[in-house]
């Protein structure tokens, strides 16, 4: 048996299912070259059109928050209600109007 | 304890009370997020089990792919079997992010170490074992894998969703073609039922053993990893599948099958799980056959991922000389 030395990079997939939406994460797949790894992005994410176009990057090149830092990272956004539109009161008539 | 070990033990237990939080509220676990180290381990042995399931299950049905009936056959079972690796495919990416190398789980299977679908060790005698495959075994795999598509792990659940999605196409050109032999000659109709005949119990075995003897089972159960037990599934796929045999005239080989009026479900006979195990520990029919044609696939691919690896090798070098 050869031996198992599959060393080949991960490569996040982005699928876009129609054009002007949003590209989203698929999944990943292994693969040795960016041109392969379009390919085989297509053939596992997309054999049902489920894409009109795709986006593959290497994943040691995503950068992300971790789960510890959830709360310190993203409280600055808790105390800012004044940012929702829920925030501000609209005399009567016009608010039964819209 | 000291200090030290005082406050790693409590820092230990906030964790554990995150991970319970999450899971009582619902919650999914995601890879980064902090798990019991049993937590893993259970999740890397199911999931690589259900992704060796996939990769294998390839086989049986590939055995057919050049002596379909027809055109319009050969194609659909073309579009399954790719179909079959795709999902192999996302499970052993899901697996992965729980920290084991994909290289790991090959390996695994290919030592046979690793155990996957006791049903995939059974031979695909006729034709009409293809349709009973897509009708059964794919019915049996969408039951569970509708309910792992809510598993609390992240990545399993998506997975398991993603798999839902096509799932259903395999099971309906089975039944289609199913029907189309139950209704057809006398000997298609002989050949169909022998094959339920030789299906249905490695079929029912597929759940595993019944909860009073499935000690992983109530362990997945309390992490939301599963949400029913073997035998509620099991239950379920019997309850849709006796209705399915009976609206195309099939029998179903289990003398004892009848409808619980009381409790509006079949009861269905003893299930031989001595055969199970004996199947799922290496002792089936084509156990060696399975294993033997994993092997040589991956040796006689071995060029081809080389010669992938170096053009992608050589075609690096080339950007870096003309910068």
């Amino acid at each position: 048996m050869s031996e198992i030395t599959n060393d080949w990079p991960v490569w996040e997939v982005f699928t876009q299912k129609k054009s002007g939406a949003p590209h989203e994460h698929a999944g990943n797949l292994h693969a040795p070259d960016a041109e392969m790894a379009l390919q085989n992005a297509r053939d596992v994410y997309s054999r049902r059109n489920e894409a009109v176009s795709i986006w593959v990057v290497p994943a040691e090149h995503i950068v992300s928050s971790t789960p510890e830092d959830m709360g310190p990272f993203f409280d600055p956004a808790n105390d800012k209600i004044y940012r929702h539109p829920q925030f501000y009161s609209v005399p009567k008539v016009v608010k039964k109007r819209s | 304890m000291n200090f030290n070990e005082k406050s790693a033990f409590m820092e230990e237990q906030a964790r554990l009370d995150e991970f319970n939080r999450k899971l009582e509220a619902g919650e999914k676990i995601e890879p980064k997020d902090w798990m019991p180290e049993r937590f893993r381990k259970q999740l890397i042995r199911m999931m690589s089990q259900h992704a060796h399931s996939e990769i294998v299950g390839m086989l049986p049905e590939g055995n057919w792919i050049t002596r379909a009936p027809s055109l319009r056959r050969k194609l659909i079972l073309l579009a399954k079997v790719q179909d079959e690796a795709g999902h192999g495919l996302y499970l052993y990416s899901g697996t992965e992010t729980l920290g084991v190398s994909r290289e790991q789980l090959i390996e695994d299977l290919h030592s046979g170490r690793a155990k996957y679908a006791n049903i995939f060790n059974y031979p695909t005698l006729t034709w009409a074992d293809i349709p009973i495959i897509g009708w059964l075994v794919d019915g049996a795999a969408i039951v569970n894998q509708t309910m792992l598509a809510k598993s609390s792990y992240g990545p399993y659940a998506r997975a398991n969703l993603r798999i839902c999605k096509e799932e259903s196409f395999h099971k309906k050109q089975g039944y289609e073609a199913v029907a189309l032999l139950a209704n057809g000659t006398p000997e298609q109709k002989k050949m169909v039922q022998d094959a339920v005949d030789r299906w249905w119990w490695p079929t029912l075995m597929m759940f595993g053993p019944h909860d009073s003897n499935s000690p992983n089972s109530s362990e997945l159960i309390n992490w939301k990893v599963k949400t029913k037990t073997n035998d509620e599934l099991r239950q379920s796929f019997v309850d849709r599948t006796v209705e399915e045999a009976h609206a195309v005239g099939l029998t179903i080989p289990d003398p004892d099958l009848k409808f619980n009026e009381e409790i509006g479900h079949w009861d269905f006979g003893p299930i031989d799980f001595d055969e199970l195990y004996r199947v799922v520990n290496g002792d089936g029919p084509c156990n060696k056959e399975r294993l033997d044609a994993r092997r040589s696939a991956w040796d006689n691919g071995a060029w081809v991922r080389d010669a992938a690896s170096e053009y992608a090798r050589k075609q690096k070098l080339r950007t870096i000389k003309a910068s």
